[in-house]
């Protein structure tokens, strides 16, 4: 584990989304503790263009955009990891139970898998919101997390099943090892990888999921998401209005997230999977 | 039967199974709402209306159309019954217009939209990524980046950043709508010229994040396929370099089509929220509008609808596939 680290280090792709992320995340915890106002505070006209002491304008109740800003990103990224950690979960069981387990239970859980592969979990995730009253960002996250976990599932059961009658499993089996023992022991070790991988991957689609829900005016309650203030700027007419500052920089912090996300997951990719090295 | 025949009627069962439970949940999930929905539903809608008569009419009608004094499962077979004849329910935000008259007129907008933008995006995507990981150099160094940022942007951002850019500040295209709202729609050139020019940023929005994901994933694949032993052998058998970027091409391509019929799901739904930018009088649209309205019976109609289109792009995708895929031809040789 500790080597494999080491060559994370070095491979540029993973620092470069690893240390934006990070930047991002240093730049959320700590702006708030300068500025301790509310970004919900009305303090401007609405659409203010930026200006030194307004940093990104204000929106159209006149409230700071860049505070909003940062309290999005953290909403967003709070939501994509929380939906991250559920999705790697729920994906990990399904995928070691019917991977390891094999016989009726595999096909069982396989089949519930290719069927929630095929229905679009973006209908489900609608379907879900709207029939929930109360969303709090955590409600939305595990909202997200419950309906993404197919792909983890699928990948998991796959590289499961090829490890299940790998010499050293059966030697762990005929010395007599519990289930839940060789399954810790002997087959996460051999899957890790992809399961980080899996989960840096569910995170930035967690942060995707969120915006486009939030857009459809189905995000989170009583909070900012970059997704909510997106759909702010689309139901007041920001675009229509020439007020640039109220969508393109949240759009821009939607993309720099996932993109150093992916950066990351290339990154891993490329050190876990010599083949695909160029 | 045939191989490839029993390969279909396979396919068919699951995806027939998978229909019937993308329709249970769509039954149950809004029926999930805590207490009586019609009567929250009802009471939420007619705020601000006086007329207590068309109040009771409002009500009733949705009471019969929810059944919601019989039990779940006679409520359920009433709704599937509703659901084959072609009925799928009143309006609320558009009382009363049924929602299939809603759908209709919404769905060639999104097909005329989405198919050809989500097919070019495909095509386009695979050949860059081809392209890119056979070429390698400068070219991949630059592709691969761009792609990888363009596909971690969201669909209806870069909708957004193309609205104010494009039809905003250079006004090139317009900026709303699917056609010049003085134009009646007929056969007519100009109207067809004022459907193209709304088409354009739309249709380039959804083309450029499609072509990002493809690319990305036929990179990946040629690469692995351009590492393996049968390239090495070509090679060494002197066989033209072209003719293997065509063996490689061909072996990418499959997992390629699989990966197409796992991701349009995600790409039907991202093109949805694009409508919703450009106020495109698509399917997304009206779900924005009936979201805003709490308008359940448009909702349901909206994702129903788009359940079974993504079924069905699936279902057409896997049957190409198996008529492509030489593992089963092969099969079908050895049946024979």
């Amino acid at each position: 584990m500790n080597s494999s680290f080491r060559i994370l280090i070095k491979s540029p792709k993973f620092m470069f989304g690893a240390c934006t992320l990070l930047a991002m995340i240093g730049l959320v915890l700590i702006y708030p503790l300068f500025n301790r106002s509310d970004p919900l505070e009305m303090i401007a006209l609405a659409y203010q263009p930026p200006d030194a002491k307004l940093l990104l304008g204000s929106d159209n109740f006149g409230r700071d955009l860049f505070l909003e800003l940062i309290y999005g990103i953290r909403t967003s990224l709070q939501v994509g990891l929380i939906a991250g950690v559920f999705a790697t979960a729920i994906g990990l069981v399904i995928g070691l139970t019917s991977g390891y387990i094999g016989g009726m239970i595999d096909n069982l859980l396989t089949a519930v898998t290719n069927i929630f592969i095929v229905i679009p979990s973006f209908v489900i995730l609608i379907l879900i919101s709207v029939s929930i009253d109360s969303r709090s960002s955590f409600v939305t996250a595990v909202i997200i997390g419950v309906t993404s976990w197919p792909w983890t599932a699928r990948a998991v059961r796959a590289q499961t099943s090829s490890l299940r009658n790998r010499d050293h499993v059966n030697i762990a089996k005929i010395s007599g090892y519990s289930t839940p023992r060789i399954i810790v022991s002997e087959i996460l070790p051999y899957i890790a990888s992809y399961v980080v991988m899996a989960f840096v991957l569910q995170t930035a689609s967690g942060i995707l999921s969120e915006a486009s829900i939030s857009m459809l005016g189905l995000g989170p309650y009583n909070t900012i998401s970059l997704g909510i203030i997106m759909n702010w700027a689309l139901v007041f007419e920001a675009p229509v209005a020439g007020a640039w500052w109220a969508f393109i920089p949240a759009a821009i912090s939607i993309a720099m997230i996932t993109f150093s996300l992916y950066m990351m997951n290339t990154g891993m990719d490329e050190i876990f999977n010599p083949k695909i090295r160029s | 039967m045939s191989v490839y025949g029993k390969y279909i009627v396979k396919k068919f069962f699951w995806y027939f199974l998978t229909l019937v439970i993308a329709v249970g949940l769509n039954f149950l999930l809004p029926r999930m709402i805590e207490g009586n929905p019609v009567s929250m539903i009802v009471s939420e809608m007619t705020q601000g209306m006086t007329d207590s008569d068309t109040i009771k009419r409002v009500y009733e009608t949705f009471l019969i159309e929810f059944g919601i004094d019989k039990p779940l499962g006679e409520q359920f077979l009433i709704y599937v019954k509703n659901l084959l004849s072609g009925n799928l329910g009143t309006s609320f935000g558009l009382y009363p217009k049924p929602v299939t008259e809603i759908l209709a007129s919404a769905v060639p907008w999104t097909i005329g939209l989405q198919l050809p933008a989500i097919l070019v995006g495909w095509l386009l995507g695979n050949i860059l990524g081809a392209v890119a990981a056979y070429r390698k150099g400068v070219f991949d160094k630059v592709i691969f980046p761009v792609a990888l940022f363009v596909n971690s942007i969201p669909f209806f951002t870069l909708a957004i950043i193309m609205l104010y850019v494009f039809a905003l500040s250079l006004n090139w295209f317009p900026l709303h709508g699917g056609y010049d709202y003085q134009l009646v729609p007929s056969l007519s050139w100009e109207f067809f010229a004022s459907v193209i020019r709304h088409h354009t940023l739309p249709f380039l929005s959804i083309v450029l994040v499609t072509i990002g994901g493809q690319a990305i994933g036929m990179r990946e694949m040629s690469i692995y396929e351009l590492n393996s032993d049968y390239v090495l052998y070509s090679k060494l058998l002197g066989i033209r370099d072209s003719r293997i970027a065509r063996y490689v091409f061909r072996n990418a391509m499959l997992p390629q089509i699989t990966g197409l019929a796992l991701s349009i799901g995600t790409m039907v739904g991202g093109s949805l929220i694009c409508e919703i930018v450009f106020s495109y009088p698509g399917i997304g649209t009206w779900m924005f509008t009936a979201i805003r309205q709490l308008d359940y019976p448009l909702i349901s109609g909206c994702t129903l609808l788009i359940a079974i289109a993504v079924l069905l792009a699936n279902f057409t995708i896997d049957i190409i596939y198996g008529w492509i895929d030489p593992r089963i031809k092969a099969a079908q040789m050895e049946d024979q």
